[in-house]
């Protein structure tokens, strides 16, 4: 920041160095809830690939899997295939909805608790404290000469954030192949190129961003917080320091003296010292405040020890600041949460969730396209019939071989064979064996007796013959010559 | 416009002293990280450009110490596929062309190769997908053949070509220009069109197909066969079915008869290598007209007795 002195005589710096922040240990609500959050986030991240999931022996056993080589998405009993990316799609549109509602609900409650940015910074000033000692001991040990403490300190911290972020980067890769399989294969040196080069690289941003660049990832470079504020109003919830209650600011000894003189507020600093990002909430809502509500963890702590009410800092929206500046009453949390604009949010997520959950219960796992052939678009037969050619592409979605019946109605006459096969003794019907969790492409060829119409539709449908008869069907065109061609 | 820096009093940041309707900009100084980010990509540039080609010279560029162009990218691409490709077409060449659909995953490597050359060289005459053009070059994809539909035949006949003047082995025959040299006068040609078109069951029998009947079968019958049904090893059509190269009416009937057209095809064994036109070969027999073929030792007995055959 710019004093006013620097206009008057130097110039103001074009660049900031970065100012360190060493937040103090806090405890109380908002603390166990990040808590919380940071194991059941690390948790899944860490763990998921490691689920076990029978899918049968055409179909890998892992249960989130994103196989990008056989481009096929697995999640639980879920498996997307390509053409289906409207799923992953519409998961898109309900985390953006999602985060629509939490915002215009709790504010920035993403950035305080559950974003990568916020759990990894948390964690890695966990190590901090854990190697240099509280709030106090890290900032003796920054400003202190390079020692052999200081060294070593330094050393054993920088390898224990090497751990993690090799730790986190190579967790990543375990969504994208079989799990055990590839932890053997990336310790013996067979594993591919890319698998190396993409923990190397999130390792590297892991241990840069969360450990060395933490806030200044969400004040310079994350364009969430400024996305966010603009989707908050006057009803969201913010961490707010109540200025009404708390200036002006006295130490307890000077209230003590003059009794009514001094405000709530007895400017210990806590909120400040406590503060992941460094800033001082008291100034008002700003865009370095995650929301994290620490502060206000600090705060209560100290307004129990003197013995004023809690909630000095707390969670209120613009509104019920203005209405307890007034001398009010803030509205009931649950009418706060529950007004039209999170109603209406949440059920066009329901809404989306429920459409997704409804047509991923009814798609036909044994699909069929028919392409006709254009080039010829019909071919004379040395008897008087017009054959046609088409491209048929079976796809079996199911993770087992399947027989299945391919058949041409509609088409009076008509003799069907595929690839390989002949026209003598061939009927309305083909029987094909496809291949599991695969698409069958093979050319598919239909006689018929040259006298007709030039153009005629018929029907070619597919039915499963083992045990499940659904199928599909599909409208297709048959060419003739024209007369007097 | 005023030029008037001053303190925003919100954020204790200054202005840059400009003011727009109204708007004002905060002087915020960078973080020095990204002043450090800017002095990266400095030297990231320079290094690379070092390092690749990159200052543009009058006909080329500077070509960088690493040596990378895109065309060795390609050559490199282009030599790891022709390895990858190796073991398949080491393979179709060690197959007889006769034993490859008793092989279906040669058989289909072989199409799909043989799809490829035909794109490059037979979609000029034969065009897209093999459908000929009328009154020109036939069509591939029927149950037709001049020269015999089985993969043998077609290997044989892409190997070789039709009419080919330098070439022993070509598939060779020639029809007469029956009115243009006088063998036969109009009236007659008229007859034997007439004959032609009811075996083909396009007009019905008469006093002129009756007195073409005769005109064929000492003319004609000696390739296209006493039927009309057509010789092989002539490359002699059909003339009883519904396929007409050069059309079935009576006129381009008569204009075939006065003057044939007697087309050729180049041979290929001079362009392309074996396993590139057994490839084709199997392509062309995979389009829908493909022959069943007999085992190549009996094809070759049936070859030598159709020899024997000849007057």
């Amino acid at each position: 920041m710019v004093s006013p002195e620097d206009l008057s005589g130097q110039p103001a710096p074009l660049y900031e160095a970065r100012r360190g922040v060493y937040p103090k240990t806090v405890t109380g609500p908002f603390r166990r809830f990040k808590w919380a959050i940071m194991a059941v986030t690390l948790a899944i991240y860490y763990g998921t690939p490691w689920i076990r999931w029978d899918r049968g022996p055409y179909a890998p056993d892992q249960a989130v899997l994103v196989d990008l080589a056989n481009r096929r998405f697995y999640m639980f009993q879920i498996e997307i295939w390509p053409h289906e990316f409207y799923y992953v799609a519409g998961l898109l549109i309900m985390a953006g909805i999602g985060l629509f509602l939490v915002t215009s609900a709790v504010g920035r409650a993403w950035c305080g608790y559950a974003c990568p940015q916020t759990v990894w910074t948390d964690l890695f000033q966990h190590v901090d404290r854990l190697v240099d000692g509280d709030r106090n001991a890290q900032v003796r040990l920054a400003k202190g000469p390079w020692g052999f403490e200081k060294i070593a300190k330094r050393t054993l911290k920088y390898l224990i954030y090497l751990v993690i972020a090799f730790w986190t980067g190579g967790a990543w890769i375990m969504y994208f192949a079989d799990a055990p399989t590839l932890t053997v294969d990336f310790w013996t040196g067979q594993a591919a190129p890319i698998a190396y080069g993409t923990v190397t690289v999130l390792t590297a941003t892991t241990f840069i961003l969360g450990g060395f660049m933490r806030e200044q990832v969400c004040i310079y470079m994350c364009p969430w917080p400024r996305i966010q504020t603009a989707m908050m109003d006057e009803k969201s919830l913010l961490v707010t320091y109540k200025d009404w209650r708390g200036e002006p600011r006295g130490s307890v000894k000077k209230a003590q003296a003059h009794p009514g003189a001094f405000g709530d507020c007895v400017d210990c600093n806590q909120c400040v010292a406590v503060c992941p990002t460094g800033i001082d909430i008291r100034k008002g809502p700003q865009i370095g405040c995650i929301t994290c509500a620490l502060c206000i963890d600090a705060c209560d702590g100290v307004m129990k020890q003197v013995g004023r009410p809690r909630g000095l800092i707390d969670y209120c929206t613009l509104d019920d600041a203005a209405t307890e500046k007034a001398g009010g009453t803030a509205q009931s949390i649950r009418k706060t949460l529950m007004r039209p604009r999170t109603l209406v949010y949440f059920g066009v997520w329901i809404a989306i969730g429920a459409a997704m959950l409804f047509s991923l219960g009814q798609r036909t796992r044994l699909d069929l396209a028919v392409q006709h052939e254009r080039s010829p678009l019909y071919v004379q037969l040395s008897d008087g019939h017009v054959r046609n050619n088409y491209t048929l592409k079976l796809r079996n979605m199911e993770t087992r071989p399947r027989r299945v019946a391919v058949t041409v109605s509609g088409l009076p006459g008509a003799a069907v064979w595929t690839e390989g096969g002949t026209r003598e003794g061939a009927g309305q019907t083909v029987i094909l064996t496809v291949a599991p969790d695969s698409v069958t492409r093979l050319k598919l060829f239909i006689a018929a007796p040259g006298a007709g119409p030039a153009r005629q539709d018929f029907a070619i449908s597919t039915r499963g013959l083992d045990g499940d008869p659904r199928g599909d069907s599909d409208i297709i065109q048959f060419d003739r010559p024209e007369p007097g061609q | 416009m005023a030029e008037q820096k001053r303190i925003d009093e919100a954020t204790g940041t200054s202005t840059v002293g400009h003011e727009w309707d109204g708007i004002e900009e905060l002087d915020t100084p960078m973080p020095r990280w990204w002043l450090w980010t800017f002095y990266a990509t400095i030297v990231w540039g320079l290094a690379y450009v070092v390092l690749y080609p990159a200052w543009p010279m009058i006909d080329s560029a500077t070509k960088g110490v690493l040596g990378w162009s895109s065309r060795g990218d390609l050559a490199k691409e282009m030599a790891a596929d022709a390895k990858r490709r190796a073991p398949t077409v080491n393979a179709i060449a060690a197959t007889a062309i006769a034993d490859l659909p008793a092989k279906p995953e040669l058989m289909q490597a072989a199409v799909q190769g043989g799809g490829a050359a035909f794109r490059v060289h037979c979609v000029q005459c034969h065009g897209a997908g093999g459908a000929g053009v009328r009154n020109l070059y036939p069509s591939l994809t029927d149950d037709d053949w001049l020269w015999g539909g089985d993969l043998a035949a077609i290997e044989y006949t892409v190997t070789h070509g039709i009419r080919n003047p330098d070439h022993r082995a070509t598939r060779a025959s020639l029809m007469p220009a029956f009115g243009r040299d006088g063998i036969l006068d109009a009236a007659q040609i008229g007859d034997v069109v007439s004959f032609v078109r009811t075996i083909s069951r396009q007009e019905k029998p008469g006093a002129a197909s009756a007195r073409g009947a005769s005109l064929f079968a000492d003319n004609c019958a000696v390739c296209h066969g006493a039927g009309g049904e057509g010789g092989r090893q002539f490359g002699a059509p059909k003339l009883t079915d519904a396929i007409w190269l050069y059309g079935g009416d009576r006129d381009s009937l008569t204009t075939t008869v006065n003057q044939p057209r007697n087309g050729v095809m180049p041979r290929w064994n001079n362009r392309l290598d074996p396993v590139t036109i057994k490839m084709l070969s199997a392509y062309v027999y995979s389009l829908g007209g493909g022959e069943k073929g007999l085992a190549p030792e009996t094809a070759g007995a049936v070859e030598e007795q159709g020899a024997d055959g000849q007057p």
